[in-house]
């Protein structure tokens, strides 16, 4: 295909995320898409910049905002999280005129309009990658039945990620069945996990997590896939009833590609008997 | 000689064939005495089930016909009007419901039932018998109209009548029409200029070739019925001639009294002769009688009796001898547009209202909104002229309080207070405007939007809860609330208050009710005969309903039911005279004794004392065939025209007969 | 008074507070509402009416996890996460106490990092966390599964242009 990308790899790219990260790279490489690594980048400000200061949280996001305009290619942002930060800095951008010139000052870049920030699912669940994908697929995930879960960032506020239904978003659903999975219908698609509670309140964190494999379960679900780094961490570590994936790796099973037995070993309830 | 009759028994599909045998029905049918045919059918109200009615009334020469089916609210007209057709007197053609009073509250019990069908078959047999041939009542028609109020209901009723070729009398009981939208500024939801609108109908009003105006005039009597009423006005009389007086104003200005002007809601002063508003058809000034020290100080010897106006007067104008005048007017239909009243807010001590000079209504907000009020349109507060920062509105005031007030929605209140509030914040841009209110109803075209804009754009707080009290307290109204939204107690420290009262009848609406013979309903409004397909009509015939005499309701509402009200009228004006039924009452001349009992138990005024023969009249054109006067009468000298008590008697004897037997 | 917060946050949240007209959708539909002292329809009501010493030591301001639901659903189109944010930091800014100091230690020991690094080093964050909150046994055992699992490396990595990164926290006043 031969597409680049500038990447944004954040954070938890090295530690909590990395089997996403492998997972994601190994298809990558057989649809053809390259990534090229911002020359420099900072943390996004994940939950906490906001919380304490909205300028601050603009600030860092726009930094590798600006980076990207820099590097000329639309951006791929692997976390949900990191994702939703550098979508509403563009954003804001886009849309005051006043902010976008102090930013472009203070940063020194200038404002692209053609630049994109991209999440992994709007780079791999395009619709004109299907046949490649279709094609790439040596082992179809027959008989897995699995309930696809996104989460907040990619998909709320819609203005801001641009998917088309913020209740029943189906773009993962779609993937997962031409990856020849038995995709559930089911109603947590869009839940809160709490991920961002994780390490201040635990018991409702818990609480959170388990109303949603709840329903997982009661769908008959035999995992649950996802785009979110911080919701499959949150939701793996939390409960032993369903293991949890990320949708890259479910494609690299079906390509039959990468290192997946060592990436089943990161989880925290084991996926591999599925396979 | 006996009647030859037919018994047709509707199966209704399974609805009256699932619980009476049909078969049965039509072999005990054709036993019956006079019987010449039964049969049954399937739907005897379709195509080919009339046909059959129809065939064999033709061949048999049927005299009689009993329909045994639905009620006779669904086919009774089917039938007879089949019946006709084919040449027999629709009134020879009677329902025997077996659906709604037998199949289907009999539905395990089918030998039952079946007796119990075939009884009501017999005993409208019975009936039909004794049945006489009718013909429609044809009444006169005069085709003019009497309009009573002359607010904008009255206005455009009027208007669109005149404009048909119809001669109009309008009595308005104040000195000039426009009723209370003369008081108001602007609309919702787009703020049209209301005196420019209104100005342009008066003046139509006033040129009107088919329209007479009778200002300061209330209508005395109501004789006739529909199609024939007689209307005596009684007009106060007109102490400045008109045709004299040059609008000059040196009479209101010589004046000695000073009393508060009701038109702006005692926002202003004024004389005891006055002009009573700012429309071009008040200018010509009116004076007061019961604030005229002439006629105040009736001992005072002629002589000393104050006539400054009738002095000062370069043109003589004035004649302080003028007597009220009575004129009838002879028309066809009656509008009554008698509109509305302010609930009074001395009602409300709570707020204050009456001692506390900064607590106003609605429509006295309205008077300091208006460029040519008391105030040219600025907004200022009563007390001593300031610009109010601070106002709170207050929706509900006396509505929505069953216990202690108005059970019902004034209806327009949300609306106008929304308004208000608007313009007060487009006037006073420094100013805060709260709105206290319950719920917010706003229900109708661009309604919503209009609310949602004064809080978007306007910048108005709404409330949600009910304000407690209002007291005058270091120089401020403390106004004590809560927001029910935050459960949190509120005190508002404001510079006016102003207040959405209830709207209630107009005052005398009870007393002009009973002499237009219009019920009224618990709240003194006046009823029509039915909410959704009657709703202009009035309980007597030929007299409509229009605007918030009937309900609260805004300009716009109010407009479509004047405008609804002028077209029935224009219906019933379309034919050459009236057409009644003819199953009234009668009277058996020699056996009435004029003890006058149905005259005063007709719930229609269609009982009427002969005073030559003595003998109770039936008016044929007023009468609904109710039968109050059949049971009332202790002669049994009245009796309903093929529903005699002869008739009745027989059909309760075929019922109990039955009955006993099974 | 009332005047003042309700456009300090509008200005800051850019978001039309004046337009909630309260069908409580927000709240009915929140993930976290059991743990709200005010549920968020009431929030943007005691915003319209100026209640802010009453929300800045709310527990609600620290509940909000900025999960957009509520946003994504208003008919009205309030954002309710960028008000949380204008309110939390109002609350910080002014020395008020927060209703929620472990969250906030939370946040505070992962900017702190971010102005250290550029980037968040866990290892280091979580223990400034848990020296901040001085909740030491509390979902360390979290920490400790991940570590196991390899997950957080012993090294931190640094951004190449800090002090462009320092700039911009010292603009923000942080």
């Amino acid at each position: 295909m031969g597409e680049t990308y500038s990447y944004y790899p954040g954070c938890t790219s090295h530690s909590t995320a990395i089997e996403y990260i492998e997972a994601s790279k190994a298809v990558m490489d057989s649809l053809g898409i390259e990534l090229k690594e911002l020359d420099d980048w900072c943390c996004c400000g994940a939950a906490s910049a906001h919380n304490l200061s909205s300028s601050l949280a603009l600030g860092l996001s726009s930094f590798n905002v600006g980076e990207a305009h820099k590097a000329g290619a639309d951006l791929v942002i692997p976390c949900a999280g990191c994702y939703g930060n550098l979508a509403q800095a563009n954003y804001v951008m886009r849309n005051d005129e006043e902010e976008r010139q102090r930013l472009e000052k203070q940063l020194d870049f200038t404002y692209n309009a053609n630049v994109k920030m991209l999440s992994l699912v709007d780079l791999l669940a395009r619709e004109e990658l299907r046949p490649a994908i279709k094609e790439l697929v040596k082992k179809p995930l027959k008989g897995l039945k699995v309930v696809c879960y996104y989460g907040c960032a990619i998909v709320r506020p819609a203005a801001i990620t641009g998917v088309d239904d913020t209740e029943n978003p189906l773009r993962i659903d779609t993937m997962m069945a031409d990856l020849g999975a038995e995709v559930i219908d089911w109603s947590c698609k869009v839940d809160c996990c709490g991920g961002d509670l994780g390490l201040t309140d635990a018991e409702k964190t818990s609480e959170l997590v388990n109303k949603i494999i709840d329903y997982a379960v009661a769908a008959e679900a035999d995992c649950l896939v996802t785009s979110c780094a911080l919701c499959e961490a949150n939701i793996d570590i939390r409960q032993q009833r369903l293991p949890i994936l990320y949708f890259t790796e479910m494609m690299a099973e079906a390509f039959q590609v990468g290192d997946r037995s060592r990436w089943w070993k990161k989880h925290f309830n084991d996926p591999s008997k599925l396979f | 000689m006996e009647k030859k009759l037919g018994v047709f028994i509707c199966w209704c599909g399974s609805n009256i064939a699932g619980s009476v045998d049909v078969d049965l029905a039509v072999a005990e049918a054709e036993k019956l005495d006079g019987v010449v045919h039964a049969e049954n059918y399937m739907y005897m109200c379709s195509d080919p089930g009339q046909q059959k009615v129809k065939d064999i009334i033709s061949e048999k020469g049927l005299e009689g016909v009993v329909v045994a089916c639905c009620s006779p609210r669904m086919h009774e007209n089917t039938f007879r009007k089949a019946a006709s057709s084919v040449g027999l007197n629709s009134y020879l053609l009677e329902i025997a419901n077996i659906r709604e009073q037998c199949s289907w509250v009999h539905q395990n019990n089918k030998p039952l039932a079946t007796a119990k069908a075939v009884s009501i078959i017999e005993g409208t047999l019975d009936k039909v018998k004794e049945n006489l041939p009718l013909e429609t009542i044809t009444i006169d028609l005069t085709k003019r109209v009497c309009v009573v109020g002359g607010g904008i209901a009255g206005i455009m009723s009027a208007l669109d009548l005149a404009n048909a070729g119809y001669d109009v009398a309008i009595v308005e009981r104040e000195p000039a029409i426009g009723g209370h939208m003369a008081q108001i500024s602007q609309t919702f939801p787009y703020f049209h200029n209301i005196p420019e609108l209104l100005q342009k109908k008066i003046d139509e009003v006033s040129a009107h070739p088919h329209i007479k105006l009778y200002v300061n005039s209330e209508v005395d009597v109501l004789d006739g019925y529909v199609g024939n009423f007689n209307v005596t006005i009684k007009t106060q009389p007109a102490f400045v001639d008109p045709a004299k007086c040059t609008a000059c104003g040196k009479c209101l200005e010589v004046c000695p009294v000073s009393v508060a002007d009701e038109f702006n809601r005692g926002l202003s002063q004024r004389a005891a002769i006055f002009c009573y508003n700012k429309t071009e058809g008040a200018k010509i000034p009116v004076l007061g009688q019961n604030d005229c020290l002439h006629f105040v100080n009736s001992e005072t010897d002629d002589n000393d009796k104050c006539k400054a106006c009738v002095d000062v007067c370069p043109e003589n104008a004035i004649d302080l001898g003028a007597i009220r005048n009575l004129n009838e007017e002879f028309v066809g239909a009656i509008v009554m547009a008698t509109g509305y009243d302010l609930y009074s807010p001395e009602q409300m001590p709570e707020y204050g209202a009456g001692n506390i000079p900064d607590v106003i209504d609605a429509l006295a907000f309205e008077r300091l909104l208006d460029p040519s009020g008391p105030t040219q349109g600025q907004i200022l507060r009563p007390s001593d002229g300031q610009v109010p920062k601070k106002v709170v509105f207050i929706q509900c005031v006396g509505s929505r309080d069953p216990e202690r007030h108005k059970a019902y929605c004034s209806r327009a209140c949300c609306m106008y207070t929304a308004k208000q509030a608007r313009l007060y914040r487009q006037q006073v841009e420094d100013g805060t405007a709260y709105v206290s209110y319950m719920d917010i109803r706003s229900d109708s075209r661009d309604f919503e939007e209009f609310v949602q804009a004064g809080m978007e754009e306007e910048n108005l707080v709404y409330i949600r809860g009910r304000v407690a009290k209002v007291i005058q307290e270091d120089g401020f109204l403390r106004v004590f609330t809560s927001d029910t939204l935050s459960s949190r107690q509120i005190v508002i420290e404001a510079d006016l208050v102003v207040l959405a009262m209830a709207m209630e009848p107009k005052a005398g609406i009870r007393e002009l009710s009973k002499k237009m013979n219009v019920t009224i309903d618990g709240d003194a409004f006046l009823s029509e005969t039915h909410i959704k397909l009657y709703p202009v009509e009035s309980s007597t015939k030929g007299v409509y309903l229009a605007g918030c005499g009937q309900s609260p309701k805004d300009i716009t509402d109010t407009v479509s039911q004047a405008l609804a009200t002028a077209g029935k009228i224009q219906t019933m004006f379309s034919n050459e005279t009236l057409i009644a039924d003819p199953l009234i009452a009668e009277v058996l001349d020699d056996v009435c004794s004029g003890c006058g009992i149905c005259i005063d138990i007709c719930p229609y005024g269609a009982r009427i004392m002969n005073d030559f023969t003595r003998i109770s009249d039936v008016n044929q054109a007023v009468c609904q065939g109710c039968g109050a006067c059949m049971a009332a009468c202790p002669n049994k000298a009245c009796e309903l025209i093929n529903s005699t008590s002869r008739q009745f008697i027989r059909m309760i004897g075929d019922f109990a007969g039955k009955a006993g037997a099974v | 008074m009332a005047e003042n917060l309700l456009q300090k946050v509008v200005a800051e949240s850019k978001q039309p507070i004046n337009h909630c007209y309260q069908c409580r959708k927000c709240s009915v539909g929140c993930p976290m509402i059991d743990e709200f002292d005010f549920p968020p329809n009431m929030v943007m009501r005691m915003v319209q009416l100026g209640m802010k010493d009453e929300l800045l030591k709310s527990k609600a301001i620290w509940m909000c996890i900025s999960c957009e639901t509520c946003g994504t659903r208003c008919p009205n189109e309030i954002r309710i996460a960028p008000i949380m944010d204008s309110l939390r930091a109002q609350c910080i800014d002014e020395g008020v106490v927060p209703a929620d100091p472990v969250t906030v230690a939370l946040h505070t020991a992962f900017i702190e990092s971010i102005k250290t690094f550029g980037r968040v080093h866990e290892a280091t964050m979580l223990m400034s966390y848990k020296w901040k909150s001085k909740n030491f046994t509390s979902d360390l055992d979290v920490g400790l599964k991940l570590f196991l699992r390899g997950k957080i490396p012993l090294l931190p990595k640094k951004s190449k242009n800090m002090a462009k990164i320092k700039e911009i926290f010292k603009e923000s006043g942080k």
